[in-house]
């Protein structure tokens, strides 16, 4: 009994030190604490975040609450006695529900003026553009190395008995990325032609899985997949993704993108209304805006920077592609609409 | 008394958040626009998915008793070597991530599987093996990941069984059959009910294999209150479907009850080493060896196929992915030394298996001492987590612990309290049934012969009581390891644990990210059957220590 009263101890001091939660009024004596809320797939470099605890003397806190849709919810739960001070990861899917809720308070960052005008999108600034990424079909290159098919370019590609069994996608119902994808083809095809897309890709085999990982590494046959289907839904900057960690050094991708029918989603940060540091949180989102940190993003979260003026690393601009005119939706329309399309999709394609 | 510390803490952390997050669905502005319980209870939707549920968990209960009644006999009645490795390496499925399993599954039974190039070979058209997407490979995944429940609830109870009751039946003509059914399994079946009945509430709340190898489109509840949860915040449908999960999950705990009730019977329970032998004759080495060597074909292969992939280097072998995994900066961008992850799982491993001992232990004697409606009603309780969405508790506990004192949102003993309540359970069930089989006779002897009541306790319950808890600290040990669903909806600080990291690295793409994540599984396993086995060999000093 008297061990398991020592550790209850320890384990109640080891809680007790950490416990220092939320916003709350700082002391004195230590420094101001910032608290982060973001998705499991946020990363930074270490120097990016000392660099700012340094500046500013503060200590910053990050806090990660799943994925960006579970993340949002809880803000939006939260809402009275928020969790921290600013949030980052709100992305273009999940945007109107956030400022719906009334989560956020405007801040007009000193750096956006290096921020091209497409991705400023809310007027009253409560919501700052911090990077972008597009999702975009991928291509195992050995498999269409031979031009027997060659390799698809547009959507409609995928209709044709040649691509027959060749494409995996992800249940948009479970996956951002599925989602994403079945939002290029209602841009495309509009809400007269997708279901007849859809329709006609079901008639071609298409394999549907419910997460990125399972269709990535399980079903998807070029990179380090598994499988045996040569196109999958992924992003556009996962062929440098290949490159950057690849086993042993390559100097061309395994994987290639398909420049047709990519859609762009838009991560924001903001600050959280109810919070008492403000300022510090601005300060915060004008640390991610400075461009030592958007050139460090590329390279930690695999998305691209959304400064003009942000160099990107050489393995991005020799391998990944840059998407000229991605698809994209209006962020009311995609948040009347979700429900109604998911359920269509999946009376369309799984039933 | 004993019950109120355990009590306290279910209604604190499990019963508060989850009737405020139900409360706010079924209340107010969200209500007044969106569908009644009624209506999504009625909905032909809800009633599929509440059938596919129940059918499903109800099948991967069967086969997963029926597969590891065999190993649980062997376990118990025979000693052989490497007997406790070996138990111990059976809890390793319980801590993989469901990514790293169906990836593993998959390589096995998928499009490329070996056994499908064997039969093209063999001039097959078709690849003869596609379990993908099917309800099979549901249940395959069930009964790969709960057999060690079966095998250690019940193999822990046979071994305390008294041979000689059977003996005694065999010796008066019984075929080896008839002795099995009518003395052995009878005295067995309140430990196949209580291992049954978590079989049961685990694959019933089942997520991560449903989504993964079920083929889209199939879901269960704990899909669907994801779903509404986590990605449309619809919470009145949230809600009612919380409730109809809850609701048959008490149902079915009811039913448990009056069976458990019913099934108890008081038996002379002898140490296990007593018990065991070496299998000597012909026969014996055969149902031995038969047995084992079917448990290596459903346990052992898919993990060996993990290991193997963790080597695999390119067309070779090799270590790349270990070797990346202890480079600063050689990983994905999210990278986390793996030290520092494995540091936290032991810690919160740890922490979890400290409450959920105490808690369950005091949970199981108030449980098993007293019968009727207080006792039960524990018990229920107890197991209500087990039964209820990790979503739903998350976000509960974002809505409801939100005041100080109570704010403990963000902090990180949220995390061993979330694995406590899915651990305790096992505590409780490994014990209940063995302090419950204790003969009245035993106390009387030993209150006659002058011994406190104290000191009888100590003597005559403790005894049996340590050994079963320490079945429930591996377990809670186990399931701590390897937790990620319910600590995935909690908005926790910065520490990742070894789960986290194999999804983190899943997360890009890059062959040298999926060797890592492979390699990261490995040290998993070896983790977890190193702790298991420490825990089980502190067997000894432990029946001190009470």
């Amino acid at each position: 009994m008297k061990r398991l009263a020592t550790a209850l101890a320890i384990l109640m001091l080891a809680g007790c030190s950490s416990t220092g939660s939320g916003p709350q009024p700082s002391t004195s004596s230590v420094p101001t604490e910032l608290v982060l809320m973001t998705h499991d797939s946020f990363a930074l470099p270490d120097e990016a975040i000392d660099a700012f605890e340094r500046e500013h003397g503060a200590t910053l806190r990050i806090l990660r609450s799943g994925d960006a849709g579970s993340m949002v919810n809880q803000a939006i739960l939260s809402r009275e006695h928020p969790l921290a001070d600013v949030l980052f990861g709100v992305d273009s899917t999940f945007l109107s529900r956030a400022l719906e809720a009334d989560i956020f308070l405007p801040y007009g960052s000193s750096e956006l003026a290096a921020v091209p005008q497409v991705f400023r999108v809310d007027a009253r600034q409560r919501v700052t553009p911090i990077d972008h990424g597009e999702v975009c079909l991928n291509i195992d290159r050995e498999a269409f190395a031979e031009g027997d098919p060659p390799a698809p370019q547009r959507l409609e590609d995928l209709t044709l008995p040649e691509y027959r069994g060749m494409l995996v996608v992800q249940d948009p119902a479970s996956s951002s990325v599925g989602l994403s994808f079945l939002l290029a083809t209602v841009a495309r095809f509009g809400e007269e032609g997708w279901r007849d897309y859809w329709a006609a890709l079901r008639e071609n085999d298409v394999l549907v899985t419910d997460g990125w990982e399972d269709a990535y590494y399980g079903r998807f046959s070029g990179g380090a997949g598994e499988g045996d289907r040569p196109i999958v839904v992924s992003y556009a900057s996962s062929p440098a993704a290949e490159v950057v960690f690849a086993e042993t050094p390559v100097t061309e991708a395994p994987t290639a993108v398909v420049l047709d029918g990519c859609y762009r989603q838009v991560e924001f940060a903001g600050i959280l209304q109810g919070t008492e540091k403000p300022d510090l949180a601005g300060d915060f989102i004008d640390h991610l805006l400075s461009r030592p940190v958007q050139e460090a993003i590329p390279l930690e979260m695999f998305v691209y920077p959304v400064r003009g003026d942000a160099v990107l690393p050489e393995v991005f601009t020799e391998h990944a592609q840059v998407v000229e005119d991605p698809l994209e939706l209006p962020r009311e329309q995609v948040e009347e609409n979700r429900q109604r399309w998911i359920a269509e999709w999946t009376d369309t394609v799984l039933r | 008394m004993l019950g109120a510390p355990p009590l306290l803490f279910l209604l604190l952390f499990f019963a508060y958040p989850v009737a405020t997050i139900v409360g706010l669905g079924l209340s107010g502005d969200a209500a007044a626009g969106g569908a009644g319980v009624l209506d999504t209870w009625l909905d032909e939707r809800t009633r599929d998915v509440l059938g596919f549920t129940v059918w499903q968990a109800a099948l991967s209960t069967l086969l997963t008793v029926l597969a590891a009644l065999p190993g649980a006999y062997v376990f118990a009645r025979y000693s052989f070597r490497g007997k406790g490795l070996l138990r111990a390496a059976t809890t390793i499925p319980f801590v993989l991530p469901t990514v790293v399993v169906a990836s593993a599954f998959l390589a096995l039974l998928g499009p490329r599987s070996p056994l499908n190039g064997l039969a093209t070979m063999l001039g097959a058209p078709d690849p003869v093996v596609r379990l993908e997407g099917s309800l099979w490979a549901i249940l395959l995944a069930h009964v790969f990941y709960m057999y060690a429940v079966v095998l250690r609830l019940v193999g822990g109870v046979w071994s305390n069984l008294d041979p000689r009751t059977e003996e005694a039946a065999r010796v008066l003509g019984a075929s080896r059959w008839i002795a099995f059914r009518q003395v052995t399994l009878p005295l067995l079946r309140p430990a196949i009910a209580s291992a049954a009945a978590i079989v049961f509430l685990f694959t019933f709340t089942s997520f991560g294999v449903i989504l993964l190898l079920g083929s889209p489109g199939t879901a269960t509840l704990e899909v669907e209150i994801y779903r509404t949860t986590a990605l449309l915040l619809d919470l009145p449908v949230a809600a009612a479907l919380a409730l109809l999960q809850m609701a048959s999950v008490a149902l079915l705990l009811l039913i448990y009850g009056r069976l458990q009730d019913r099934l108890a019977i008081e038996q002379r329970l002898g140490p296990a080493a007593d018990v065991e032998r070496p299998a000597r004759d012909r026969r014996s080495r055969l149902v031995v060896g038969a047995t084992l060597t079917s448990m290596g074909l459903l346990l052992a292969l898919p993990l060996l196929v993990l290991v193997e992939r963790s080597f695999a280097s390119g067309d070779g072998h090799g270590l790349g992915g270990y070797g990346a995994l202890f480079e600063a900066g050689g990983g994905a961008g999210a990278f986390v030394p793996p030290a520092e992850a494995i540091g936290n799982s032991l810690l919160f491993a740890a922490a979890t298996v400290v409450m959920a001992s105490v808690l369950g232990l005091m949970s199981a004697v108030a449980i098993a001492y007293r019968r009727g409606w207080a006792s039960r009603g524990l018990d229920a309780l107890l197991m209500l987590p087990l039964g209820t969405s990790a979503v739903t508790l998350g976000f509960g506990f974002i809505v409801a612990l939100d005041e100080p004192p109570l704010d403990l949102r963000t902090s990180v003993l949220l995390i061993p309290i979330a694995h406590t309540l899915v651990a305790m359970p096992f505590v409780v069930r490994a014990t209940v049934p063995l302090i419950r089989a204790i003969q009245p006779r035993l106390r009387e002897a030993a209150a006659v012969l002058g011994a406190s009541p104290r000191r009888t306790w100590l003597e005559v319950d403790g005894p049996v009581i340590s050994r079963a808890a320490l079945v429930g600290g591996g377990f809670a040990f186990a399931v701590s390891l390897g937790e990620f669903g319910a600590t995935l909806f909690i908005a926790r600080p910065d520490v990742p644990t070894v789960p986290i990291a194999i999804f983190r690295l899943l997360g890009q793409p890059g062959a040298l990210n999926f060797a890592q994540a492979m390699a990261m599984s490995t040290i998993l396993m070896v983790l977890t059957a190193v702790s298991v086995l420490l825990i089980e060999r502190w067997r000894g000093h432990a029946a001190t220590a009470f």
